[in-house]
């Protein structure tokens, strides 16, 4: 795959800064960070620290002040946003913290959304959403609406879209926020299940240390610095 | 087109009304439209070799039966025909269309045009109080030849009864069906005397086309001097000049057209933008599943186009079907008021053009949307 340094993520003296109004606020400040293909990793932090802006950027769906982001052997901030864009798609599974499933579609169509950017069949298209649904234990729930779905549910079929392109990276930016503690647990258990049997390599954000412990490696973000 | 079904269907009252809206401007530009291609049949159906004499004064007032021989006697004119409007109507105000009192032993080889067989011209001729009317009039009013057809006058008050006694077709499309015309005698014998031997207008026959101008000159100066002068002028332009009598009709109605399709696309871009800017997180989580700004672009847009094109079927279909179902004539000012195919693809093609116009501000917007920025504000 052409990793940078054999790192799966690689970034390096990375500043993230917000502009509001006129004032400047930095977020992220001089951040170095690799992790390798495999791991999962956990970043903790207050709110505000500047975790989710660290998973933005290497989710490529935000781009640093200064500094490089290398994921899945791209620099992103070389990538013209068509390429990005495509480069999303081919290597990142993003789950969210309150789901954002598309209410209008049903739980198959959410999951199918990812493959109608590949080239696939129709019948391989279902063949993987049958798959990933399986996997979260949804299948039967494949044509409920979202709105007929409880909240540790909808996160599962986001996990069943952020798995069914066999994403190189999934990052998940606090997901078990929203749920209560039996279904963050049975979430967990599912992406500690990825990482272990699907070899998915997974940086979650979160403010949960149980959470936090399910991962092999956690790091702290303070104030937009990274502390081991 | 299934992402872009399920979202016009999210919010069913919204999509339904933006429809009806878009419907209804389009309906009204199909009828508007009819308005100018039935003017312009009407004008198509004008015989080029037919000259119409009225009063040089105004076409309100009459001319004497007497001209009739005189102008038959004019170099160039090979046949003469005479009528009057009759201006009635049948059991109801509304339903009014047009009659003429015609000179039954000339009009018909003056007017080819409606055809009629044979048997049923000659029974025409043959009855004092017999009448014919076009196929459609015919049909509207479920008229079946030897049926008694009662007729209000308004020019000429009272009730006048006729007998239907041929049904005559346009020889083509453009040809109005939807006229009755009766004996010009039987009008005029039921006239006081005071009104008797007075005739609208005459219709020339010339040899050719290209006498007309010659012809009309003729005709004009030999009545110059009289106390009812005549003028002279082509079929063509004597229906012109009748439309014209209304005003300048072709850049009003264009002013109203554009004024109701412009105010309704404008309601359209607002539901659009609405509609877009609900959905703000969707589309930042489309685009992070690796959804490209074109293919947003081409998603929100196409909401739009199918959008405005559904309203446009719905409203142009629904002009082309009432128009045909109904017969509708305006209280016979236009006797061929049909929707045609090219008034509908202008429709179809105007909201195609609405739905573009109205989806290039949201379209473009949800395609620059940042992610970050828009997940950010959910958070």
């Amino acid at each position: 795959m052409g990793n940078e340094n054999g790192f799966l993520v690689a970034l390096r003296d990375v500043h993230k800064v917000y502009h509001r109004d006129r004032i400047e606020i930095p977020v992220l400040q001089g951040i170095n960070l690799e992790v390798r293909e495999g791991e999962f990793l956990a970043l903790m932090g207050p709110s505000g620290s500047g975790k989710s802006t660290l998973l933005n950027l290497i989710a490529g769906i935000d781009s640093p002040t200064k500094g490089e982001v290398h994921v899945a052997g791209e620099s992103l901030g070389t990538l013209r946003p068509k390429r990005l864009a495509a480069w999303r798609a081919r290597h990142i599974g993003f789950i969210f913290q309150l789901y954002n499933l598309i209410p209008v579609l049903t739980a198959y169509q959410n999951v199918e959304l990812p493959l109608l950017l590949t080239r696939l069949s129709g019948k391989e298209r279902k063949r993987r959403v049958h798959f990933a649904l399986e996997l979260v234990g949804l299948r039967v729930r494949a044509s409920h609406s979202p709105r007929a779905l409880s909240g540790g549910e909808e996160q599962r079929v986001a996990i069943a879209r952020a798995i069914v392109a066999d994403p190189t990276l999934l990052v998940a930016d606090e997901p078990t926020g929203d749920l209560d503690a039996k279904n963050a647990a049975e979430i967990l258990t599912l992406l500690q299940r990825l990482n272990a049997e699907l070899k998915k390599t997974v940086i979650m954000v979160t403010h949960d240390p149980h959470a936090a412990a399910r991962a092999h490696l956690t790091l702290h973000l303070d104030k937009g610095v990274l502390q081991p | 087109m299934r992402f872009v079904a399920a979202n016009l269907l999210r919010a069913k009252r919204r999509t339904f009304l933006t429809v009806f809206s878009i419907a209804i401007s389009l309906f009204l530009f199909c009828t508007l439209r009819t308005v100018l291609t039935s003017f312009e049949a009407s004008l198509r159906a004008s015989d080029a070799s037919r000259l119409v004499v009225r009063h040089g004064a105004s076409l309100v007032f009459p001319l004497p039966l007497s001209y009739r021989e005189r102008l038959k006697q004019v170099s160039g004119v090979t046949g003469v025909t005479y009528g009057n409007w009759f201006g009635g109507y049948y059991q109801d105000p509304k339903n009014h269309f047009a009659q003429f009192a015609m000179d039954t032993r000339t009009f018909l080889d003056l007017f080819p045009e409606c055809v009629l067989p044979p048997a049923e011209a000659e029974a025409f001729r043959a009855e004092r109080t017999a009448c014919i009317v076009g196929r459609s009039l015919a049909r509207k009013y479920g008229w079946k030849i030897g049926d008694q057809v009662p007729i209000i006058g308004t020019i000429f008050p009272g009730e006048w009864m006729f007998t239907l006694r041929g049904v005559y077709e346009g020889r083509s499309k453009d040809v109005d069906e939807n006229t009755l015309f009766f004996h010009w005698d039987y009008l005029n014998e039921s006239l006081p005397e005071v009104r008797r031997s007075q005739v609208g207008v005459y219709w020339l026959r010339i040899a050719r086309a290209d006498l007309a101008a010659a012809v009309s000159d003729r005709v004009d100066a030999l009545f110059e001097n009289s106390p009812q002068p005549t003028k002279t002028e082509t079929e063509k332009a004597f229906q012109a000049g009748f439309i014209s009598m209304i005003g300048n009709i072709q850049l009003l109605l264009a002013i109203i057209g554009s004024a109701i399709v412009f105010a309704i696309m404008l309601v359209t871009i607002n539901t659009m933008m609405m509609a877009a800017r609900e959905r703000t997180t969707e589309i930042a989580v489309l685009k992070t599943l690796g959804f490209g700004d074109g293919l947003i672009l081409r998603l929100v847009g196409a909401e739009a186009l199918v959008l405005s094109l559904l309203g446009g079927i719905l409203g142009c279909g629904l002009a082309a079907v009432v128009f045909h179902e109904s017969d509708f004539t305006a209280g016979g000012f236009f006797p061929n008021f049909r929707v045609l195919p090219g008034t509908v693809v202008q429709g179809l093609l105007l909201a195609s053009l609405m739905g573009i116009l109205s989806g290039i501000v949201p379209s473009f917007q949800a395609a620059r949307l940042r992610i970050a920025a828009a997940l950010r504000k959910v958070a």
